[in-house]
């Protein structure tokens, strides 16, 4: 660690009274590394009546919380939430501060490294600690963060370090990692700050808050179907529907679909969209380009559809199926109520009793 | 009103490259396009030119050949178009180029709007756009759906994961375009014949009094410290079949042979919960 800097902060998202999965994830892989340097691990929690669960970061890793509680702070806003991350990171100097990379995270953490001049590392698909040497100066760095990103195209990751500035700063999408168990019985402190709000601190106002209706989340799907570049259009989502509902799935698409308008951008999977975990991932008509395995390469079995026998994402899968999926899908259907037509000696319930978020 | 859109040229990514024997990456072929979000921030620019009328600056950092990107903006209705080319500035990550880019929208000196994708197929950060806004000390909103403009404020619909926030800020402000919003427009004849004779103005590291410290490698608080192949450790086992019936037949029957059963998920969302599966 640089002089003078050390300790690894999370920041803690939360909603209705709890911090988010997210934060968990984050929490439980920075108490390993904290644990590697035999640093501590601190908590920030930001916004109005944080301190009622308080003690939440503790019981997955946390030494330390941090609290800023102010009901000025209801709603995340830039500029109040990057000033007093920035003023409590200038006081307490931590080595490095990691962050969710959900909505505000990714609007949050540019802005402190801005404001700091330091690097930050967006989407980082694993963490860890290791000594790095610069080949250009001859310089040597002991127990920097390693910061693992997919690189752009092809089977490659990059390892990213920020040796000399700090802190160092990175952002991981929910999903990466493993939730960690639960321990109640784990001690720390919760430390409460106090809030200074300045003129300019509430440039933006919030107007209005509206829940999505349809929202797309991945984090209890067992199952994913999704589709790509070769779902051709809406009519081969309708069919990656269809399968979906047999088999109770959520359907999933890449970005060449989202870009090309067949399906809400909601249900993106991978860096960009979201990062899914499911027993099976069923990936249809998908080239697999790095950033869409990236967020598909937690799933237990992946099986791969696809014409093109030189798709990448035949590379990752577990079953391999050289194919149209405008032909295997259908049958893949049929041969599935078939089975199960034989097994419970009835047919399947009416799918559409099962509503697809769409 | 100035608005000032930044964007990205990209290489396509309908184009999937592909790693060679000697593991560097085949972009040989590789066609290079606007980056999808920054052409929609040109296009929610251009709707705002026609509602509100407004001068449009693209800008845009990168290698000489950028300037089809920004030729392009200028068809699709872009007023100027100015790129950051330098040799210096190779190398530089998010940090050095927010840098840069607010060094030339102050040498600019008029914007009352900036917009810009909110991130890039290909580095995929989404953090020069919030970046910018702090170096020049503006308010930002990110992820915008859609926006309009009432006398100095803009009201803008922010869309996160479960929710959309409705957002009002007094401008100078920067705005990031969210993923599918915005669609852009064909490129008219007349945007082409105009685009044809319009002049990309090529700026340096100097032109803009960027410090050179603060640009390029040297200027880039991130390093590389190594790039490898990543090995999938999967079964990659191919499913054959002489027709797609025996085929899918096969599959369900390899999976089963395995442990896993397609047939025996139900649809039925609470069934799912029951079976006691849910993580968490």
């Amino acid at each position: 660690m640089k002089e003078g800097h050390g300790g690894i902060w999370v920041y803690a998202g939360h909603s209705g009274g709890r911090i988010d999965r997210s934060a968990m994830e984050l929490l439980g892989k920075a108490r390993k590394l904290a644990d590697k340097i035999g640093t501590e691990l601190s908590a920030i929690l930001v916004g109005f009546g944080v301190k009622s669960f308080a003690h939440e970061p503790i019981s997955y890793g946390a030494n330390l919380v941090y609290t800023v509680d102010d009901e000025r702070l209801t709603n995340y806003t830039t500029m109040p939430y990057t000033r007093l991350l920035v003023d409590l990171i200038r006081v307490e100097k931590p080595g490095i501060v990691l962050f969710s990379a959900d909505a505000n995270g990714r609007d949050l953490a540019p802005r402190i490294a801005a404001r700091l001049e330091t690097g930050l590392t967006a989407d980082c698909v694993d963490l860890d600690i290791g000594d790095f040497e610069d080949k250009e100066s001859g310089n040597k760095y002991q127990n920097v963060l390693l910061q693992v990103v997919p690189a752009f195209g092809g089977n490659v990751m990059a390892t990213i370090v920020n040796p000399e500035r700090r802190p160092q700063m990175a952002t991981v999408r929910p999903g990466t990692f493993d939730v960690p168990d639960k321990d109640l019985n784990r001690r720390g402190d919760v430390l409460p700050c106090e809030v200074e709000l300045k003129e300019g601190d509430n440039a933006v106002e919030v107007l209005e808050i509206i829940s999505k209706e349809n929202h797309v989340s991945f984090d209890d799907a067992r199952i994913v179907v999704a589709g790509g570049r070769g779902a051709g259009g809406i009519m081969g989502f309708n069919l990656l529907r269809d399968l979906a509902n047999v088999i109770g799935a959520e359907v999933g698409a890449s970005r060449a679909a989202i870009d090309a308008g067949w399906i809400s951008p909601d249900h993106m999977v991978g860096i960009g969209g979201q990062t899914v975990r499911p027993d099976i991932y069923i990936a249809c008509g998908i080239s697999g380009a790095m950033h869409h395995v990236m967020g598909v390469k937690n799933s237990k079995i992946i099986i791969a559809i696809n014409k093109d026998p030189n798709a990448p994402i035949f590379d990752v899968a577990d079953y391999i199926i050289i194919g149209d999926l405008f032909e295997v899908v259908p049958k893949l259907i049929g041969n599935i109520k078939g089975k199960r037509a034989i097994t419970h000696g009835k047919s399947v319930v009416n799918p559409n009793r099962f509503n697809i978020n769409s | 009103m100035d608005v000032v859109v930044l964007l990205k040229q990209v290489p396509d990514p309908k184009e999937y490259v592909r790693i060679m024997e000697d593991g560097t990456l085949d972009r040989e072929k590789a066609r290079s396009i606007i980056n999808p979000c920054d052409k929609s921030a040109l296009e929610a620019a251009i709707d705002a030119k026609e509602k509100y009328g407004a001068k449009i600056t693209a800008i845009s950092m990168g290698p000489p050949k950028a300037e089809d990107a920004l030729r392009e903006a200028l068809a699709m209705g872009a007023d100027e178009a100015i790129l950051i080319s330098d040799k210096k500035l190779r190398g530089s990550d998010t940090l050095a180029t927010s840098y840069v880019l607010q060094r030339a929208i102050s040498k600019l000196g008029r914007y009352d709007l900036i917009l810009c994708g909110v991130e890039t197929t290909d580095g995929g950060t989404g953090q020069v756009g919030p970046e910018v806004a702090e170096y020049l000390g503006i308010p930002q909103i990110t992820c915008v759906e859609e926006f309009k403009i009432e006398g100095d404020y803009v009201e803008a619909k922010r869309t996160l994961e479960s929710k959309f926030e409705r957002l009002k800020v007094r401008l100078p402000m920067l705005i990031t375009i969210s993923n599918g919003a915005y669609p852009p427009r064909n490129t008219a004849f007349s945007g082409i014949m105009k685009a044809s004779k319009g002049q990309v103005q090529i700026w340096s590291t100097a032109s803009i009094g960027a410090d050179e410290n603060k640009v390029g490698l040297v200027g880039s608080p991130t390093k590389i410290m190594k790039v490898e192949k990543v090995e999938f450790h999967r079964r990659h086992c191919a499913i054959d079949g002489d027709d797609i019936e025996t085929l899918t037949k096969n599959l369900l029957d390899k999976l089963e042979g395995n442990g896993i059963s397609l047939v025996g998920y139900n649809n039925e969302r609470g069934a799912r919960r029951n079976l006691g599966l849910c993580r968490a």
